[in-house]
């Protein structure tokens, strides 16, 4: 019998921890799936960030490094910095990437580090339970924002692909949906095209997955899929922001 | 050959002379010909300098190219050095070897940018999370500055973990002459299986670090196997030196430049009749309790001179288990105690026990 499909030589067969109809396992799948079809998973080194992804490193046949929360690019900086002939990625989450980490990341991408972020933006604390983030929209209720997040007590969300494309060091920025199928397969060639970009020393490249929390979102999995793809889209368009 | 060098400077080339091929950093003085240095050094010898965007990410990247079996330091002066407390725990956590050099300033806090050794507590306790320890070396001059930095590299990898060297600002801006030699890395630790380099999937186990452990049980044995390195590195890591304490009635404890004063103070004193005795850490942590009990053993009483207010002297009393008296001389804030001064106060000690 033929063998049709099969998951990616990256992960392992550790149990996850991972809440039903959470979009980490999907995001790992096509990174790794990526970095198989690429002849690359021998060659990968991977940062792991603070929050629900932080155990990755035990999911993945890839070296892995576990950084503090936020401080991921500059660990990637640094393992970079020894292995230039490696892929190094850093794979971070909203509370991670934005709300704690905007210096680091700000930092990483205007130095043009070649390296790859995969953001999952899930628009929510996911590992302390539900508290607003950096990418919490407007009106979305949250355990630090019962009544929703109102512009006039808690700001406004960040577009971190929106923030980093304008840095002349930062070469790929693109924003993808892991909320049905066809986007997934949209955001694996984005991702496929963020490590390209690092195989050919071109700078640094970051892919951001809208990604699903149903757990603290209050949704079942299904109805948060639908609110990533018609509500998360509206604040976060979908697409590539920086090619070059 | 002989060199006249700025101590900052020395101690960047003493780095690179032992293998340190990545250096990540940010200004701050009294260490800027460090950084500075290494930016145009490093890529002489095929390394790499990397100017952070602050000293959170100077301590992370540090860890990222040391747990990528990279030769590694940072360095920074005591606030500097705070922002990475977070970073130093992970890095012992992670059992990852990194070279942590701090040029001190007066503090506390943004304090002023001369001498300093008020960061005693911070260096030799820490301010990060849990139970960890770097080892933290105390050079009294140039020359021992860059002996040490080049012997922190091997200890670093040998004991995978944090070594910090301590100097006060003065052994980094005074020009002093020196020896820089080359020092090749200790051939037992440079075989680095547990380094991340890409993973074949069977040559070697995963390389994986963190400092996370979802079960308590498991964090405690991750501790205990910590806490068994630093007693093996407590019984055999200690430095320090001592001078004419074993008739003396006075004994200073003291360590880098204020130990180099207090040899000018010891002559002063000597003059006047009193017999004195300088005990010199080189490294205060681990702290060289026992060895300093036995140098203190004669003494009619133990004098902790510092630049700052007692913080030494918390340690030599541990070390004195109350077997002696001991009393403090210090300057604080950038200013460095003076000779006739520290001998002012041997003299009204000497009297007060006699």
């Amino acid at each position: 019998m033929a063998v049709i499909y099969q998951k990616s030589a990256y992960l392992n067969d550790v149990k996850r921890h991972y809440c039903p109809g959470c979009s980490h396992g999907i995001a790992h799948k096509i990174v790794g799936e990526v970095l198989e079809e690429m002849g690359l998973l021998e060659k990968t080194i991977m940062v792991a960030p603070v929050g629900c992804s932080g155990l990755l490193y035990d999911y993945s046949n890839t070296d892995g490094i576990h950084a503090l929360h936020g401080r991921a690019p500059a660990v990637a900086t640094g393992v970079k910095a020894v292995h230039p002939d490696k892929i190094v990625y850093a794979y971070q989450g909203d509370g991670d990437l934005i709300s704690i980490g905007t210096g680091e990341t700000v930092s990483a991408a205007a130095r043009g580090e070649n390296i790859t972020v995969i953001f999952a933006n899930n628009s929510i604390f996911g590992m302390t339970g539900g508290q607003m983030a950096g990418t919490t929209l407007v009106g979305e209720k949250t355990s630090t924002c019962r009544d929703g997040r109102n512009p006039q007590v808690d700001g406004y969300p960040v577009g971190v692909c929106e923030m980093l494309a304008p840095l002349q060091g930062a070469k790929y920025i693109a924003r993808a949906s892991l909320h049905d199928v066809p986007h997934i397969l949209k955001a694996k060639q984005m991702i496929r095209t963020a490590f390209e970009y690092q195989l050919n020393n071109r700078g640094y490249s970051l892919v951001e997955l809208l990604c699903a929390c149903p757990t603290n979102l209050k949704m079942s999995p299904t109805d948060a899929c639908r609110w990533v793809g018609e509500e998360m889209t509206k604040t976060f368009p979908l697409g590539v922001f920086k090619e070059e | 050959m002989k060199q006249l060098m700025k101590g900052n400077e020395a101690m960047a080339e003493a780095a690179v002379m032992a293998g340190c091929r990545y250096y990540f950093g940010y200004p701050i003085t009294p260490q800027n010909e460090v950084p500075e240095y290494m930016s145009w050094r490093l890529p002489q010898v095929g390394g790499v300098y990397k100017q952070a965007e602050s000293e959170l990410a100077s301590v992370n990247m540090l860890f990222g190219a040391g747990a990528a079996g990279g030769r590694a330091m940072t360095s920074s002066s005591g606030l500097g050095i705070s922002l990475m407390q977070e970073g130093i725990s992970h890095i012992c956590a992670c059992e990852v070897p990194a070279v942590i050099l701090n040029v001190a300033r007066g503090g506390p806090a943004i304090g002023s940018i001369q001498p300093g050794q008020a960061d005693y507590y911070q260096m030799t306790r820490g301010g990060g999370t849990g139970d960890y320890h770097m080892i933290v070396y105390t050079p009294g001059n140039l020359q021992e500055a860059c002996d040490l930095i080049q012997l922190a590299f091997d200890k670093a990898d040998q004991y995978r973990n944090a070594v910090a060297v301590y100097v006060d600002g003065c052994i980094g801006q005074l020009m002093e002459s020196v020896e820089i030699q080359p020092r090749t890395p200790d051939p037992k630790y440079q075989d680095k299986p547990w380094a991340a380099t890409g993973w074949d999937g069977k040559s070697r186990p995963k390389a994986r670090f963190t400092s996370v452990f979802m079960d308590a049980a498991k964090c405690e044995a991750h501790n205990d196997h910590l806490q068994e390195k630093y007693r093996i590195i407590r019984e055999t890591e200690t430095r320090l030196q001592c001078v004419d304490t074993e008739d003396a009635d006075i004994v200073l404890v003291a360590y880098g430049t204020t130990a180099r004063i207090c040899t000018s103070a010891k002559r002063m004193a000597e003059k006047a009749g009193i017999r004195v005795g300088i005990v010199r850490p080189i490294t205060v942590w681990p702290f060289p309790y026992r060895q300093v009990q036995e140098a203190c053993a004669h003494a009619k009483a133990v004098l902790c001179v510092e630049m700052s207010a007692g913080q030494m002297l918390d340690d030599v009393k541990i070390a004195l288990n109350g077997t002696k008296p001991s009393y403090l001389y210090y300057r604080l804030g950038g200013m460095m105690p003076a000779a006739k001064d520290i001998c002012r106060e041997i003299v009204r000690l000497n009297e007060e026990v006699r």
